[in-house]
C-alpha cells in the first residue's frame, strides 16, 4: 500500500527528515512515536503536499504511484486523508458545503457520479451521530466555534464521508479529555478495514491502548530508530525517547 | 497656506460645456429648475472634473481618466429598450416593482406604475422637473450640499430623468421599490440620471438601484435620500457593465432621529466605477450600516468614497465594505467620519477589507476620523492581504482543487460582508453574482 522510501524534508531550508523509509501493508495500522522536534507532524504534512515542505529526495509511493509528484487535492483523490493535529477553522464555508465540495470533488476525480442531496444527507446524518456531531455543528462554518474535541471529532467525521485508502491521524489524540478521546478512537476502530491503512502519529502512548496498532516504530532526528510490535509503546510509556535521541544521534 | 490650482481645461471639459450650451434649451424644468442647472455649472466650470490634486479623488484621477467626452444620450430605440429588459435582472427574481430607465429617461412601458401602496407616489424626475414639483423644488440639490464635487455639479446641470419617490409619514411600502437604470443604446452615450427620495417620519421602503450598460457609456448618477424621524430605509445599490464603462455614482442622504438606513453597494463590473456616499446624521440615536462588496479584476478601478458626518448625539454607524481584486484591478477605500462637538455618545466603527487575488492588483484605503466631541466610540481599521494558503490547503488536503478551494475562500470572505442586507432573495442574487464571477476567473 504505501512505500516511503529514503525520505528528505527541508523545511525553511532546515532539513528535518533524513532518509526515513517505511512500508505499511494494505489493512495494517502503524503507529509512529518519537520526541517533540523529531519530524512526525513533517511526516504528515509532506505526505500531504502542504507548500513549503520539501521533499529533496526520495518518494512516497501510494500503490505504486509516487505521491509527491501530485497536488494536494489529487493525493486525496487518490485515497489520502490527513486528520490534522491542529483543523483549521473557516468562517464563512459551511460545514455541509464543504463536505460536499470535497466529497463530489473527489468523486468527480475518480470519474465517480456526484452524490444526490438526499444520498449525501444522508451519509452525513449517519456519520455524524455516531460520533455525537450535533446537527447545529453541521449547520456552522467550518470548526468555527468548535472546542478541541469537537474539531478532532469533525476530522474523523470528514474521514469516514471521505472513506480514503490511507488515514494519517497526526496527534489526533492532543487536547482531547478522556471521553472525546473514547468517541475519536471508536470512529477511528469503525474505519479499520482490510482495505484500509492507518498511520497513527502520537507523542504518548495513551491513544493506543485506544488504537491497537499492528506496528509501533519509534521516529527520531528524522528517521525511523526502531520498529516492534505494540509492546514497544508500553516500553517507550515507561523509559521515555532519551535513548532514540542518542541513537539518531549516533546514527547521523 | 491654499493654493489655488488653475489648469488648463481639458478638451473633456470644453465638450462637456458644448454639450451644456446646447443642450440647456431642451432639459426639463424651467424658471427656479433652470438657475439650478446655471448654478451648478458654473460650480462645475469653476470646480473642472476633479483631479489627483483634490484630496476626495487622489486615487481616481477622473481628468484623466476621461479623455472624450460621450455625445448626450438621444433617444432610447427599441435594442436598447429590449436589452433594458435583461438589466433588471441583475437582482435575481425578488418581488419588487420595477421602474425602468433607458439611457438616462423614463421608460413607461418596462415600467410598473399601477396600483401604488396608500403612501407611495412615484414620478418621473423629467415630469418632476417640468412641471416645477414642490418636493424638488424644496429638496433637490439641497440634502447634503456637497461642496465643490464638481461630478455632483454636472449631474445637477445635465440630469435629465430618474425617480422621485415619496412615502407618506407611518406608510409601509412592502415590496422593494426596483429602479432600473440600463444605459443599453448602442451608441457611445453620456447619462445623467437623478432621482429624489423621501421617506417621511416612520415610514419604511426599500429602494434597489441597479445599473447596467452596453460598451462605451458614460454614467453620472446621483440620488438623494431624505429620512425621516423613525422611518426604516434600505437602498441597495448593483452596479455591472463592460470594461470601457465609466460609472460615477453619488448619493446624498439626510437621516432623521431614531431611523434606521441600511446601505449596501455592489460592484461586479465597470472599467471606473467611482460611488460617493455622503451621509448626514441629523436626529439623535439612529442606526446607520453603509456596507458594500467589489470583485474586480483586468484593469478595473473602483472606488468608495465616503462621508458619515454626525451632527446629532447617540447615533450608531458601522461602514464595512469588502473587496476582491484580480488582475490588475486597483481598489479604492476612503472613509471619513465626521463627529461635530454636539454628537456625544456617537458609536461609530468603519471597516474595510481587500482580498488580492494576484501579485498585480492593488488595494488603497484611507480610513479618516475628524472628531470634535469627547464623550464617543469611534475606530477604524483595515486589512488587505492574499488568500490564507494554510486554509487552502485545508481545503485541498480534503480533495478540493485548488481554484474550487479559492472560489470557497473567496465566497467565505464576500458573504461575510453580504450578509448584512436583509433581504434574503437580495442576499442570494448578489451570491449568485459572486460564483458566477468566480466561475469566469476560474475557466
Amino acid at each position: 500500500m504505501l512505500e516511503v522510501k529514503n525520505l528528505h524534508v527541508t523545511v525553511d531550508g532546515k532539513q528535518i527528515l533524513n532518509g526515513l523509509d517505511l512500508v505499511v501493508n494494505k489493512g495494517e495500522v502503524h503507529a509512529i512515536m518519537g520526541p517533540n522536534g523529531s519530524g512526525k507532524s513533517t511526516l504528515s504534512y509532506v505526505m500531504a503536499g502542504k507548500p513549503g515542505y520539501e521533499a529533496t529526495e526520495g518518494q512516497i509511493l501510494l500503490d505504486g504511484e509516487n505521491l509527491l509528484e501530485l497536488e494536494p487535492d489529487e493525493r486525496a483523490a487518490k485515497g489520502l486523508f490527513l486528520a490534522f493535529q491542529y483543523p483549521l477553522e473557516i468562517p464563512g464555508v459551511a460545514t455541509m458545503t464543504f463536505l460536499r465540495t470535497a466529497l463530489n470533488a473527489q468523486r468527480k476525480a475518480r470519474g465517480e457520479a456526484e452524490h444526490t442531496t438526499p444520498e449525501f444527507l444522508k451519509l452525513v446524518r449517519d456519520a455524524a451521530a455516531k460520533l455525537e456531531i450535533n446537527q447545529d455543528m453541521l449547520r456552522r462554518g467550518v470548526n468555527v466555534g468548535f472546542s478541541g474535541g469537537e474539531k478532532k471529532r469533525n476530522e474523523i467525521l470528514q474521514m469516514a464521508l471521505l472513506q480514503p485508502r490511507l488515514c494519517v491521524l497526526d496527534e489526533t489524540d492532543s487536547g482531547l479529555d478522556i471521553d472525546a478521546l473514547k468517541i475519536v478512537s471508536e470512529g477511528v476502530n469503525r474505519l479499520r478495514s482490510p482495505d484500509r491503512s492507518m498511520i497513527v502519529i502520537t507523542h504518548y502512548q495513551r491513544l493506543l491502548d485506544h488504537i491497537v496498532p499492528d506496528v509501533v516504530h519509534v521516529l527520531s532526528r528524522g528517521r525511523i530508530v526502531k520498529t516492534g510490535g505494540k509492546a514497544l509503546a508500553l516500553e517507550l510509556e515507561a523509559k521515555g525517547y532519551a535513548e532514540f535521541q542518542d541513537e539518531a544521534a549516533l546514527a547521523s | 497656506m491654499n493654493v489655488e490650482v488653475l489648469s488648463m481645461k481639458t478638451g473633456a471639459e470644453l465638450a462637456l460645456a458644448e454639450a451644456y450650451a446646447a443642450a440647456k434649451g431642451k432639459l426639463p424644468g424651467d424658471g427656479k429648475i433652470v438657475a439650478l442647472r446655471e448654478a451648478a455649472f458654473q460650480q462645475f466650470e469653476a470646480a473642472g472634473l476633479p483631479s489627483w490634486r483634490v484630496e476626495q479623488w487622489h486615487y481616481t484621477d477622473l481628468r484623466s481618466l476621461i479623455r472624450d467626452v460621450r455625445p448626450l444620450a438621444g433617444v432610447a430605440d427599441a435594442a436598447a429598450k429590449a436589452r433594458a429588459k435583461d438589466a433588471g435582472r441583475l437582482v435575481g427574481d425578488i418581488d419588487a416593482r420595477r421602474i425602468v430607465f433607458v439611457d438616462g429617461v423614463f421608460a413607461p412601458e418596462l415600467s410598473d406604475l399601477e396600483k401604488l401602496s396608500p403612501g407611495l407616489t412615484i414620478r418621473p424626475m423629467a415630469q418632476a422637473l417640468a412641471s416645477g414639483d414642490p418636493l424638488v423644488l424644496d429638496n433637490l440639490g439641497k440634502v447634503v450640499p456637497a461642496e465643490r464635487e464638481g461630478v455632483i455639479a454636472l449631474n445637477t446641470a445635465l440630469m435629465r430623468d430618474g425617480a422621485l419617490i415619496h412615502v407618506a409619514k407611518g406608510a409601509t411600502v412592502e415590496h422593494p421599490i426596483h429602479l432600473v437604470f440600463a444605459a443599453t443604446g448602442d451608441k457611445p452615450s453620456s447619462v445623467f440620471t437623478r432621482s429624489l427620495v423621501i421617506i417621511e417620519q416612520g415610514a419604511r421602503a426599500m429602494i434597489v438601484e441597479s445599473h447596467d450598460a452596453a460598451a462605451g457609456h458614460h454614467v453620472n448618477t446621483a440620488i438623494e435620500m431624505v429620512v425621516g424621524d423613525k422611518a426604516h430605509v434600505d437602498h441597495i445599490k448593483i452596479t455591472a457593465g463592460p470594461d470601457d464603462l465609466v460609472h460615477v455614482s453619488s448619493l446624498m442622504a439626510a437621516v432623521g432621529a431614531n431611523a434606521r438606513l441600511n446601505d449596501f453597494t455592489f460592484n461586479i463590473g465597470g472599467g471606473v466605477v467611482r460611488n460617493q456616499l455622503f451621509v448626514r446624521f441629523d436626529g439623535d440615536a439612529t442606526v446607520a450600516s453603509l456596507r458594500g462588496a467589489s470583485l474586480l479584476k483586468g484593469k478595473q478601478h473602483a472606488d468608495t468614497t465616503l462621508v458619515a458626518d454626525h451632527k446629532a448625539r447617540g447615533c450608531q454607524s458601522r461602514e464595512v465594505f469588502a473587496s476582491v481584486l484580480d488582475g490588475e484591478s486597483r481598489g479604492v477605500f476612503q472613509g471619513k467620519i465626521i463627529v461635530r462637538p454636539h454628537a456625544q455618545k456617537t458609536d461609530a466603527k468603519m471597516m474595510t477589507r481587500s482580498l488580492l487575488l494576484s501579485e498585480t492588483a492593488e488595494a488603497d484605503s484611507k480610513p479618516e476620523l475628524e472628531i470634535f466631541a469627547d464623550d464617543v466610540q469611534c475606530g477604524h481599521g483595515a486589512t488587505a492581504g492574499a488568500l490564507d494558503e494554510d486554509l487552502k490547503f485545508y481545503l485541498m488536503a480534503r480533495g478540493i482543487p485548488e481554484n474550487e478551494a479559492e472560489s470557497l475562500l473567496v465566497q467565505a470572505f464576500i458573504g461575510e460582508a453580504i450578509e448584512g442586507i436583509e433581504h434574503a432573495g437580495l442576499r442570494d442574487a448578489l451570491m449568485e453574482h459572486v460564483v458566477a464571477w468566480l466561475r469566469a476567473r476560474g475557466s
